[in-house]
């Protein structure tokens, strides 16, 4: 973790790139306690402070997710094409509810504000990659390719 | 750069690569190799060229002709037909796009978006030869002082495109004396339906290091930060190639150009919080704590990032000041209307046959919008009505088709240009759920801190969720309009004070379909 941090210098001002980096660092794509904690020694602020930043953000989270994060739209661009049945497939499909991890820590699935790709809206996001133009086959084909390449390794 | 025959541009962006448009590419540099074109023809890589769900799109010069959806598999066609035969393949066509010159005026009225999907993103060389720090270099040569600058963009009463509309020149005139300024560019584009912030990085962002240089000359900063939405990785990247690119070529640090100005921007990556995009809960971001917005005044033209004077500017108003001091401000004033000259750049969406980007003059009207560039409603539906601006804007319906659109013309409306999203609804689409998904937008981005914004966002969203389910109670309308009245009057920043535009729109249009729902 401190040679992640040391790419800053040790200031406020770098506190959102730490914990996105800290995070990104984490295969269960979390902040832990001790990533917080590391931040606050580093930067020389309060414990309380880090927290305060890091639970502000949608993109941070404090408890363990799945390897992988879907992030649904549901913004009305995207709402107006058909999101909220695919949000219910998802759910269907995973077996979990908006904000929960699947039983093997594969998946988190969450919904998130306009992703800004509206041009192919409806649009999610599976981690850093945004799929668009979806549809029911679409979301699922999405999900069982990241399995497939789970497994193969 | 090497002289060829033709060139292909592919479009890289998000929605390209998602589509398979590096597969593409590869696909398209092997196939020339092999019919040893690989010499006459250039493969570019260019950012967006305004075709948004289209797959990936190539545009082939000198010839002009624009394809779309294209596959590994259409390349061999392309090739031997196209670029080594001449023939065009016109199933892959992208359908016809106006190509006379538009606008009130009639002229082209490319200035924003000039050079996105034209240049390589990432040439730092293919930038200058289209333009890209000539303004700077103007006011080197010429000796322009930074008053003189400030009363250049006065002049063409350039107005900020973030959403608000404000003079920018007033804004830098504002900018308190110090020592130490910033100058802050906005690119936390957050409001549903707006990307066009996004196609600006990724196309010409070496456009943007110069306006926001500009800026910088102007109020008298040194340091600029741009601050970008988490989720545009894209963009993120491409804007640190250029600042690296143009700091490497001493157009960024000290003594520009021989000149003994110093400016440097260093890049900060958002974390996902819509109310970031209000001007003061970004400088407290970029300070690293949580984004709650300050109480104004102080305007950050005197207080802003550590306490110093700071000027946030939008993405697409700096892109526009570089052709400004370049070109001049009667130049500018050439274009759109007396109130608002210049052009505007809008992201048209939802029931359209070509839902895309596009760059208009300011005071084109919606009807011209939706038929000339958006290809009309989609599917011969008819036109019911569209939410523009956004979340934080309003619904408008037919009657407004023909109506100028520019910050004065909307306004008279009841309505707001906000950040030129233009979501269009069909006769089909049910203007309630589209205002239930609207304030469940808010009650998710409410930041929390003002109590007003904090318990009328999920006032809002509670009465709107049981009147789509059909449960709705009397007075739940009139109930909805005196929460979002009070927000307006007692939150914080715009976020709480903005349901009120959607909600008391919706309800002036289309008040019957509201009133159906309750029991």
């Amino acid at each position: 973790m401190r040679r992640l941090l040391e790419k800053y210098a040790p200031s406020m001002e770098h506190v959102l790139d730490m914990l996105h980096d800290l995070q990104q660092a984490e295969p269960r794509n979390y902040l832990s306690r001790e990533a917080l904690r590391a931040v606050a020694e580093y930067v020389n602020i309060p414990l309380s402070e880090v927290v305060s930043t890091a639970t502000f953000y949608s993109m941070y989270s404090l408890t363990p997710r799945g390897r992988h994060i879907i992030r649904i739209c549901e913004s009305p661009p995207c709402q107006l094409v058909g999101a909220e049945s695919l949000i219910d497939l998802l759910a269907k499909h995973l077996e979990i509810g908006v904000g929960e991890t699947t039983d093997d820590g594969t998946f988190t699935l969450e919904t998130t504000s306009c992703l800004g790709v509206c041009g192919v809206a409806p649009a999610m996001m599976i981690d850093e990659e945004l799929v668009g133009n979806l549809t029911a086959a679409r979301v699922v084909d999405a999900i069982e390719a990241v399995r497939r390449r789970d497994a193969a390794g | 750069m090497r002289l060829a025959r033709g060139h292909v541009l592919i479009g890289i962006n998000d929605e390209a690569l998602l589509s398979g448009a590096r597969d593409v590419e590869a696909a398209l540099r092997s196939a020339l190799r092999d019919q040893g074109l690989a010499d006459e023809i250039e493969v570019i890589e260019t950012g967006d060229l305004g075709a948004t769900g289209q797959g990936v799109v190539l545009s082939v010069y000198p010839d002009g002709v624009q394809y779309a959806g294209v596959g590994t598999e259409d390349i061999e066609e392309i090739v031997t037909e196209h670029l080594l035969k001449g023939r065009p393949v016109e199933r892959l066509r992208l359908a016809a796009r106006p190509t006379t010159p538009t606008g009130l005026t009639g002229k082209q009225p490319r200035i924003v978006l000039e050079n996105c999907g034209v240049i390589d993103p990432e040439s730092l060389e293919e930038a200058i030869a289209s333009g890209a720090y000539e303004a700077m270099a103007k006011i080197v040569e010429s000796g322009m002082s930074p008053g003189q600058v400030i009363e250049e963009v006065k002049q063409s009463g350039l107005r900020g495109r973030g959403g608000a509309g404000f003079p920018t020149g007033l804004k830098w005139s504002f900018t308190a004396p110090g020592e130490r300024k910033y100058i802050v560019c906005n690119a936390d584009e957050g409001e549903p339906g707006t990307f066009k912030d996004r196609l600006i990085l990724e196309g010409d962002p070496h456009r943007l290091v110069e306006g926001m240089m500009l800026a910088g000359y102007a109020v008298g900063a040194s340091k600029g930060y741009l601050y970008i939405r988490g989720e545009y990785q894209l963009s993120i990247e491409r804007m640190q190639a250029a600042i690296d690119a143009a700091r490497e070529a001493g157009l960024l640090g000290e003594g520009i150009l021989g000149s003994d100005f110093a400016f440097d921007i260093e890049i900060k990556k958002g974390a996902g919080a819509y109310v970031c995009g209000e001007e003061t809960s970004l400088i407290e971001s970029i300070e690293g704590k949580r984004g709650y917005p300050r109480l104004k005044p102080p305007y950050p033209g005197a207080v802003g990032l550590w306490a110093r004077p700071t000027v946030v500017n939008n993405v697409e108003t700096l892109a526009n000041v570089p052709p400004i001091v370049r070109n001049g401000a009667s130049w500018f004033r050439g274009f759109g209307t007396e109130g608002c000259p210049g052009t505007k750049v809008y992201t048209i969406l939802g029931h359209v046959a070509h839902p895309g980007l596009i760059e208009v003059e300011m005071g084109t009207s919606l009807r011209t919008i939706i038929d000339e560039y958006g290809g009309g409603v989609a599917d011969d539906k008819a036109f019911k009505a569209a939410l523009i601006g956004g979340a934080a804007g309003a619904f408008v319906c037919a009657d407004c088709l023909d109506k100028p659109m520019d910050f004065d013309g909307l306004q008279e409306l009841s309505a707001v240009l906000g950040s030129g999203a233009i979501l269009v609804l069909n006769e089909e689409a049910s203007i309630v759920e589209v205002l239930d998904g609207v304030l469940a937008f808010f009650q998710h981005e409410s930041c929390g801190q003002c109590a007003p914004c904090r318990a009328g966002t999920v006032a809002l969203k509670r009465i709107m969720k049981r009147v789509r389910a059909g449960d709705g109670r009397t007075g739940d309308l009139d109930r909805l309009v005196a929460i979002a009245k009070a927000m307006q009057a007692a939150s914080l920043c715009p976020l709480g004070q903005s349901p009120i535009l959607p909600i008391e729109s919706a309800l002036a249009h289309f008040r019957p379909e509201f009133e159906a729902r309750i029991a």
